[in-house]
């Protein structure tokens, strides 16, 4: 039970880290469709860090970097040309699985040491929970530390409030004195950060070995992972689970011989996504205001 | 109380000049303001007013020029220097965020720090102080445009400004709230604040401002004593000729036939940010003009969709043509009827910017080619079918085009306006409806429109004009009814109400009546 | 500093120019990466953009490979003129496929080659079902279509799989996920020329496009039908000011693009492929996106586009064989010019003054 906990969890970190990083993106009036993308080139970035420089710990700090290095396209083109958020995140993941092929060709056949457990001492001696939630490694520990910030920033200090209103009226936040561009830059390199160390945790823990498209739509799942959180972070958490469960739950399927083709198994986690986002998507449209005013809008400043 | 002493300057800007692209927003403009002067800016749309402002709020960069402020040059990069500057601005669509509370919306415009209970405390102190009550923890989407100006200037007071800026603050208000305002900036003005005020309403200048400074074109044009001025003069150096007046003869021709009316209509809003319509009871006759009076987001938008078509009634039978029930009909079936609409925004919706003027004629006369027994040309029938007609409705109407068949951004927004109102009219309505006609056009083709529709209801027709000038509403209607939260007020002869009686109406204060006027 | 300042009126030079400067940054940026990671940049620009022409066999290729692109790329075109978000023609394209191959199979001694048309008709209906449900959600519950119909491709391949793999597999294939070889009347054949046989394998599916083309023009330029599209994506309000039903057009624009989608998987797997297996489409659904916008939402720009990406595709291929680059790079290429694409549509409407930074 406890194992199959475990791997539930680390099943939803990516997606957790992807998502929390993607709303905070989508706060500032940013739709970046390239997580996706930006996962892929997390992995491989800290794929070959690891081979090159030999601690796992570097393949987090490249995967975030690659993250970034990502978003920071994506910036240039949607914030500085103002081109269409939608189409340059589509091209921002068709660009970057052509570019982790490349990349990723020399890589193949390499298997990487997987990132370390930390016990957190006292704690982990806790029957269950203990087990659970504090023998967990580097990058799990972060992530409920970003969410556990980025909760308290959203709501309570300046820069969030600052944020929720670049992404709420652009023209108003220009008019008041804030740098719309540059604190959309920020948000948008957050979410590469977050997106790549999510990608980087897929090599690092979950398969230790490079794959063209490993990431197999998880940006995508986390993009919706966002909707049905109704941009509101600790329901990523609860999301992400649901989702780790649903892929769990189809490899125990397939492990065990259910009596169900083990495609229509793997099918689940997509067909769960689309439910949830019919679920969600019903709700909102009736009280739009959970939703950022200027998401998706190219942002002009007169100067 | 304030002491007399000699007019000292406060902020002096010299040879300001400001383009965009190839249009010359401020040209050469020299202004000064006296500490605790309340100067007015008057000019027509595109003069140059706004632009002028946002340079002294740092939101625009001037191209040239020099700003002085107590006698020292200052260069105002940002709104954040000019806060620290003592400039303090008031925006005329406002520069809050909807979906922040109203204390979360004064926080990020603060530049000192402070903890959110201080913050509380002092807002409320504020608005004591100067009876600008507002919640501090309501989100302002909750709020109404009245409410939100007073965040706007809590906003600014909470900084101490030497200068305040207002950007045409009373467009969103009633009569009364206007009153109210005045006496604010007044007891401002005399507590050492100079003020800043733009406006195109001349009375408004003559019974608030010390000095008014009248731009054109960019240009500022005279600076004169307020006190010692009249409106005619005002109105006639902003313009730079003499304004004709109206040919008001209508009254004389409205009938007892009705041509339109809604019956106990009900709509649920459709988003949190809408309005719902509540029990709207409404008719209109020929040959009259009924004016329907409000401040924005009071349900004008809801109410023009549901008259237009563009959104769905619950039951046939709210809308009656004449005694034909219409509510399921769409908004292309009811053009066929001769039911006209004209949205308030010209581009985007009564308009597609990028499409060419033939496009965007045959956007609204598509259903008129398709012929019987020609099946390749029903299948083909595209704007080509429009070229036409549409040169007609430029020729006829005086739409000043750069070129021939231009695109819809290609034109001025009057004549845009002009092209919009002819092509409507061209399809010889029964029943016209207008939401904000003359908004943001200059006072000539302003005073040409409201001539159209007062033609258009003297040849019989009937109009419903929905306003937030109310002296547009007065002018023309014969008449008036009010909207407010949703919900239409008695309907009354032009005669019978006041603009006291209205600007009641307009803030809720006034219980509103359903039942009809039985005339 | 780069500041933008908006143009009076959009630049019809910039409609042109852009594109064609796009492809030559992108070649260049590209070449950059290819020498930053190793490669020889000279012998990849030889192998990715000439060595398609090299032959006249390789030519008539390029045009076998451009078909199913131009096809989904004209359907995607509807779909985003009416700014609905079709990402899932990848989905699309494998169910078009799946339905008219396994009807195909009931027939198993069919030889009239007017047998193609029911499978394109077929082919139409899979992928426009399949395009139905995102459609259908985004319509009456205001679901996202783009998550929607990308989630979509993912259960697609995974379900060709499992019927490649259990109900239609056939029994005679060594264990290989492959189906029956469909049955004479559903084979497109190539083209033979006189005198020099044939070329490449270029066969009649070609004729599809010949007459799509001109249909799919005529069609948003010239029609009723065509207009209401573009007018819901220029502008939502304007067409409901019009009387346009909005849910209308975006369900019929799915409808269309998800049936094209289908209709080129139909042609690609009857001209080259002849039975069903796991893999159907290598990608053309999502490709078809750069097609579309690279033709600038217009049916001759798409022929072009469909071509020129066709080139690198194949490029791609060789690259693969005789220098050992993975063949997703065409992704790369493909990012680097719709990034390169859109700046260009920005270009359109402001024109750019360089400034000193104060």
């Amino acid at each position: 039970m406890d194992a199959l906990i475990l791997t539930i969890i680390a099943t939803s970190i990516p997606l957790l880290l992807a998502a929390t990083g993607e709303l905070i993106t989508e706060k500032s009036g940013v739709l970046n469709l390239g997580v996706e993308g930006m996962m892929l080139s997390g992995a491989v970035g800290a794929l070959g860090a690891v081979l090159w420089l030999g601690s796992p710990y570097f393949g987090i700090i490249a995967g975030g970097l690659c993250g970034v290095l990502m978003a920071s396209i994506f910036s240039i083109f949607t914030i500085n040309f103002m081109t269409n958020q939608v189409a340059t995140g589509l091209g921002l993941t068709i660009f970057a699985t052509g570019l982790t092929g490349l990349a990723g060709a020399p890589l193949v056949g390499k298997t990487v040491p997987s990132l370390p457990k930390i016990e957190i001492f006292l704690l982990s001696d806790i029957p269950f929970f203990g087990e659970i939630l504090f023998k967990q490694d580097f990058i799990a520990y972060l992530s409920v530390a970003i969410i556990i910030f980025i909760t308290y920033f959203l709501k309570y200090s300046k820069s969030g409030i600052v944020l929720r209103a670049v992404g709420d009226d652009h023209q108003s936040a220009h008019s008041v004195g804030y740098p719309v561009k540059k604190i959309r830059w920020y948000a948008t390199c957050f979410g590469g950060m977050c997106a790549g160390i999510g990608g980087a945790y897929i090599p690092l823990v979950l398969t230790p070995h490079w794959s063209e498209g490993m990431t197999a739509g998880r940006g995508w799942i986390a993009l919706a992972l966002v909707v049905f959180a109704s941009w509101i972070p600790w329901r990523i958490i609860v999301g992400a689970l649901i989702f780790g469960g649903i892929t769990i739950a189809q490899l125990v399927g397939q492990a065990r011989g259910w009596p169900i083709p083990s495609q229509i198994l793997s099918m689940m986690p997509y067909l769960a996504t689309i439910v949830a986002l019919t679920v969600i998507s019903g709700r909102i449209s009736k009280s739009n205001s959970v939703v950022p005013a200027s998401l998706g809008k190219p942002f002009f400043d007169t100067q | 109380m304030a002491i007399k002493k000699e007019p000292e300057i406060l902020l002096k800007a010299s040879k300001i000049n400001k383009s965009f692209g190839n249009f010359i927003a401020n040209k050469d403009i020299d202004i000064s303001i006296a500490k605790g002067e309340i100067h007015a800016l008057l000019g027509e749309n595109g003069a140059g007013k706004s632009t002028l402002v946002k340079i002294f709020y740092g939101v625009l960069k001037p191209d040239t020029g020099t700003i002085e402020i107590n006698n020292s040059e200052v260069s105002i990069s940002s709104p954040n220097s000019a806060r620290k500057n003592g400039v303090g601005m008031v925006f005329q669509h406002f520069s809050l965020f909807p979906a922040l509370t109203v204390a979360e919306n004064i926080l990020i415009a603060l530049d000192k720090k402070i903890k959110f209970k201080d913050l509380i405390l002092e807002i409320s102190k504020l608005s004591k102080e100067w009876e600008l009550f507002v919640d501090p923890l309501k989100r302002v989407s909750e709020l109404s445009v009245g409410e939100q100006q007073r965040v706007e200037i809590i906003r600014c007071l909470m900084q101490n400004p030497k200068l305040l800026i207002m950007d045409e603050p009373t467009s969103v208000l009633t009569p009364q709230e206007i009153s109210n305002l005045f006496k604010i900036l007044k007891r401002l003005a005399s507590s050492g604040c100079s003020i800043l005020y733009i406006s195109h309403k001349l009375e408004e200048i003559i019974e608030l401002a010390d000095q008014v400074t009248i731009l054109k074109s960019g240009e500022s044009i005279a600076t004169i004593n307020a006190k010692k001025t009249n409106t005619k003069f005002l109105a006639e150096t902003m313009v730079g000729k003499e304004i004709t007046d109206l040919k008001k003869t209508n009254s004389m021709n409205v009938t007892k036939d009705i041509a339109l009316e809604l019956k106990d209509l009900n709509k649920a809003k459709e988003t949190d940010f809408g309005i719902s319509l509540k029990n709207i009871n409404l008719k209109v006759n020929y040959g009259e003009i009924l004016g329907v009076a409000g401040i924005a987001g009071n349900g004008q938008v809801e109410l023009m969709e549901i008259l237009s078509g563009e959104t769905q009634c619950e039951k046939e039978n709210h809308i009656l043509l004449e005694t034909r029930p219409i509510g399921f009909k769409n908004i292309a079936e009811r053009r066929l009827l001769g039911i006209e609409t004209i949205p308030e925004e010209r581009t985007l919706h009564a308009t597609v910017p990028n499409f060419t003027i033939a496009e965007n004629t045959f956007l609204t006369y598509f259903f008129k080619y398709p012929k019987a027994n020609n099946i390749i040309s029903n299948l083909l029938n595209n704007p080509q079918n429009s070229k036409i007609e549409s040169e007609n409705i430029i020729k006829d109407n005086d739409v000043r085009c750069p070129e021939a068949n231009p695109l819809a951004n290609q034109l001025s927004g009057g004549n845009l306006q002009k092209f919009i109102l002819g092509r409507s009219l061209a399809n010889d309505p029964k029943v016209a409806i207008f939401s904000q006609p003359t908004w943001g056009v200059d006072i000539g083709a302003a005073t040409s429109i409201r001539q159209k529709l007062l033609n258009l209801s003297n040849s019989g027709k009937a109009v419903i004009l929905i306003s937030q000038d109310l002296e547009e509403i007065f002018e023309l209607s014969d008449k008036i009814c009010v909207i407010n939260d949703g919900a239409l007020s008695k309907i009354l002869p032009v005669a019978q109400i006041t603009a006291e009686d209205v600007g009641l109406l307009m803030g809720g204060k006034l219980e509103t009546s359903n039942e009809m006027e039985s005339t | 500093m780069i500041t933008f300042i908006p143009r009076d009126k959009v630049s019809k030079n910039w409609t042109i120019i852009g594109p064609i400067l796009s492809i030559f940054l992108t070649i260049f940026f590209g070449l950059l990466i290819f020498t930053f990671l190793g490669y020889n940049p000279l012998e990849t620009l030889y192998q990715i953009f000439l060595s398609p022409f090299s032959r006249i066999d390789r030519i008539s290729d390029i045009l076998v490979k451009a078909c199913p692109l131009i096809i989904v790329g004209i359907g995607l075109m509807l779909c985003f003129r009416a700014n609905v978000w079709n990402i899932g023609a990848e989905g699309q394209f494998i169910m078009g496929t799946l339905l008219a191959g396994s009807f195909a199979l009931l027939f198993p001694s069919v030889e009239t080659k007017f047998f193609i048309f029911i499978m394109i008709v077929i082919g139409f209906i899979g992928g426009a079902l399949w395009a139905f449900i995102p459609a259908i959600l985004k319509t009456k519950l205001n679901v996202n279509e783009i998550l929607v119909s990308l989630m979509l491709v993912y259960v697609a391949m995974l379900f060709i799989d499992f019927i490649v793999r259990g109900p239609l597999r056939d029994p005679m294939s060594f264990g290989f996920p492959l189906s029956k070889p469909y049955p004479e009347g559903a084979i497109i054949n190539k083209i033979p020329f006189p005198a020099i046989g044939y070329l490449g394998q270029l066969h009649y599916g070609i004729l599809f496009i010949i007459l799509l083309i001109p249909i799919s023009w005529l069609f948003v330029n010239k029609t009723l039908s065509g207009f209401k599209i573009n007018v819901l994506g220029a502008a939502p309000k304007a067409a409901k000011f019009a009387g346009f039903k909005q849910n209308t057009i975006t369900i019929t624009v799915l409808l269309i693009s998800g049936g094209l989608a289908g209709v080129a998987g139909v042609i690609e797997v009857s001209a080259n492929i002849g039975q069903l297996q796991p893999e159907v489409s290598f990608g053309y659904g999502f490709t078809a996106i750069i097609v579309a916008f690279l033709g600038r939402l217009n049916p001759i720009g798409i022929l072009f586009a469909g071509i020129i990406i066709a080139t690198v595709k194949l490029g791609a291929d060789n690259a693969q064989m005789s220098m050992g680059i993975p063949k997703v790079v065409t992704g790369l290429f493909e990012g680097i010019l719709l990034f390169f694409l859109l700046t260009g549509e920005t270009l359109q409407k402001y024109k750019i003054k360089w400034s000193k930074v104060t």
